[in-house]
């Protein structure tokens, strides 16, 4: 069932803004509150906001199962992934090989109160990603699911 | 090569049924052929894994692996200030027991899993979650640390909750998994409660660490009580038993069997915080006794519920809360004489050890049963006894397979039940006399129930509706057979299982200091 044309709009406009915010929780998580998880559902959130005002059958082109499946799983392995790499240096699984690395994510962390550096913690904002994008997909799955089980309303 | 496998095999036993579960949905995808031989592929890699592991384990002693230290022995750091505060596994003789249980019957689950659920839908998430469901009991009997076993706990209720659900059926097994995950989630906040008092007392969220500063206060007391009561409910001790017949019978067969390896997952949980954690500082008489009267109960209880079952799972379910109880008792007497070296030597050891042997006895030939039950379901559409009759004109593998565990589980020699029933019931005899009279009652409860069972499925003339029926296929019979195997071995040669598995597991679990020592380096 679609809502008026105003909620609609407003919804399409909210959607980007909503992924952005959920991306940048992501992003900085090893530096601000938040984090994989709770970035994820933000991003998630913005999915529930488009499907609840339009009909399930306008977005499920746009915000399809199978790609959310194969996020949901994506980010998993990349996150497995990232412990594995510890193993391939010779370290404990789980090990931080990137942190003070000077590589990627590797720059040491300045002592004392400082702005907050993103290039830094090594695996930790690797596995934020990985997390963001699997509770991302996980999410909106599960939406999709509930929402996807509504009957239409008679004469709309 | 090997060293680096060795090294790092506790990591592996986790990693390797994980990546296996995320990279299914993928290769699903291409064809269910390749999905299949993958996860075949990925278990028995598991499976190979935790049998070098547990080999290791039972020639070198405990194993310690610590993740996300520079080296996987690094168990205390430096700067820690003297607490272990990575999550470490810690594998010693009883959880590398585990580990091979659940790998085997893993093992011969998948294979039977692959033909006998090949027909229906939405595969790409079943493997997923069973993978997981191996994940979670791996972890569960490996981790070295409090928390983490709360995180493999929730891993392993929310994939068999959802397993439990994956063959709807009217909407009934979504009732049996809704209850199965209610249970499962107050249950792990009672856990998660008690894990907080730990923490709040002791600073500690490592097992090692909070045995060796265990004060047994008043909040500890709480803390017991609240593990007790939780895990006897993942277990499915009476009278905390409701959520099992549920759950087992409206499970697919392949699930139901991992399920009973789940269950001894819990079993362990609750062993290892009575043993390791509290040992010698609790009233071992006292909650000894609690837990032989859990175990006295299960096992009357379950029977006697078990008799007018019309349900073939329901039946073999409640069989299966029975002899938790058996296990529930073996180890509770070696409990209750903990500390009283004298007794433990004479009868509480071999008491723990028939209680641990039951374990693995149970697991094998359980699991063969519910398989069976599962093959006969797959050929004939129904649980129901009173429409079944005959199949022994065409069923002819199963029946052998149905008369192995039936024998096995009413402790009938030479198969593997008889071995741990009579180590029970001679170390309990020495303890009680009274608790030894009801096992053996039970037992023939057992027989004469899985009789009547017998005689309900298989016997008679061969009836019209089931003419056509033909022997299951042969990967479910291979699973099966696997099984079935072990229980005859293990029924032939049961002092050297005894020996070289139960015994070293047995002292591992008694031995507190011991665990403590390899984790804290002696402290």
């Amino acid at each position: 069932m679609r809502m008026s044309k105003l909620v609609r709009t407003g919804a399409d406009l909210l959607y980007p803004f909503a992924l952005i915010f959920g991306l940048y929780i992501v992003l900085h998580g090893h530096l601000t509150p938040g984090g994989g998880f709770q970035g994820g559902a933000v991003v998630a959130t913005g999915a529930a906001i488009v499907i609840v005002a339009w009909a399930y059958e306008d977005i499920a082109e746009m915000i399809r199962k199978v790609t959310m499946m194969a996020q949901e799983s994506a980010g998993l392995l990349l996150f497995i992934g990232a412990a594995i790499l510890a193993l391939g240096f010779g370290y404990a699984f789980f090990y931080n090989v990137l942190a003070n690395s000077g590589g990627l994510f590797g720059l040491p962390v300045a002592f004392g109160p400082n702005p907050g550096e993103l290039d830094t913690a090594g695996v930790i904002p690797i596995m934020n990603i990985a997390v963001g994008i699997e509770v991302w997909g996980g999410l909106t799955i599960i939406l999709l699911y509930l929402l996807s089980g509504l009957k239409k309303e008679e004469g709309t | 090569m090997n060293g680096f496998l060795i090294t790092h095999a506790p990591a592996l036993l986790i990693m390797v049924p994980l990546i296996g579960a995320f990279v299914a949905p993928f290769v699903g995808r291409v064809s269910p052929k390749v999905r299949s031989a993958w996860i075949i592929l990925i278990m028995t890699l598991t499976t190979l894994v935790a049998l070098m592991l547990a080999s290791d384990v039972f020639l070198h002693g405990t194993r310690i692996y610590v993740f996300g230290a520079t080296s996987p022995g690094l168990t205390v750091p430096l700067d820690s200030g003297g607490i272990p505060i990575r999550i470490i596994f810690t594998i010693d003789a009883m959880s590398a027991l585990m580990q091979v249980i659940a790998a085997v019957c893993g093992f011969a689950v998948l294979l039977y899993s692959i033909s006998a659920d090949r027909i229906h839908s939405g595969l790409e998430s079943y493997y997923t979650l069973f993978l997981l469901m191996i994940t979670g009991i791996m972890g569960m009997v490996s981790t070295g640390d409090f928390f983490n076993f709360f995180v493999f706990l929730e891993i392993l209720s929310i994939a068999s909750a959802g397993l439990i659900a994956y063959r709807i059926d009217g909407g009934l097994a979504v009732e049996a998994a809704i209850k199965y995950f209610v249970l499962s989630t107050i249950g792990a906040m009672a856990v998660l409660i008690a894990i907080g008092i730990y923490y709040g007392e002791y600073n500690a969220l490592n097992i090692a660490m909070i045995a060796s500063r265990m004060q047994f206060t008043l909040l500890d007391q709480v803390a017991l009580v609240l593990i007790i009561a939780a895990l006897a409910m993942k277990c499915g001790a009476v009278p905390l038993h409701f959520w099992t017949p549920d759950a087992y019978s409206m499970a697919p067969s392949s699930v139901t069997a991992m399920l009973v390896v789940a269950s001894q997952a819990s079993l362990y949980g609750l062993f290892r915080v009575v043993f390791t954690i509290y040992n010698l500082t609790l009233n071992a008489m006292t909650v000894g006794w609690i837990i032989i009267i859990l175990g006295i109960l299960s096992m009357v209880v379950g029977v006697t519920m078990a008799i007018p079952q019309k349900n073939v799972k329901r039946l073999m379910a409640y069989h299966a809360i029975s002899q938790t109880g058996y296990m529930l008792l073996g180890v509770g007497v070696g409990l209750a004489v903990l500390g009283n070296q004298p007794l433990m030597e004479s009868f509480g050891y071999i008491a723990m050890e028939g209680g641990i042997f039951h374990i693995i006895n149970h697991a094998m030939y359980k699991g063969l049963l519910f398989l069976t039950a599962g093959a006969i379901f797959f050929r004939i559409g129904t649980y129901n006894l009173n429409r079944m009759g005959g199949l022994g004109h065409s069923m002819k593998y199963t029946m052998v397979f149905f008369i192995i565990g039936a024998l096995a589980i009413a402790g009938i020699p030479p198969f593997n039940g008889y071995a741990s029933k009579l180590m029970i019931y001679e170390s309990v005899f020495a303890f009680n006399p009274v608790l030894a009279v009801i096992a053996m009652v039970v037992s023939i409860l057992t027989l004469a129930s899985f009789v009547k069972v017998f005689h309900s499925i298989f016997m008679g003339p061969r009836l019209p509706e089931f003419d056509t029926v033909q022997e299951a296929p042969m990967p479910m019979l291979v699973g099966m057979g696997i099984l079935a195997a072990i229980v005859i071995l293990f029924g032939l040669f049961p002092q050297a299982v005894v020996d070289t598995l139960i015994a070293p597991a047995a002292h591992a679990l008694a031995d507190q200091s011991g665990y403590i020592a390899s984790v804290l380096g002696g402290a």
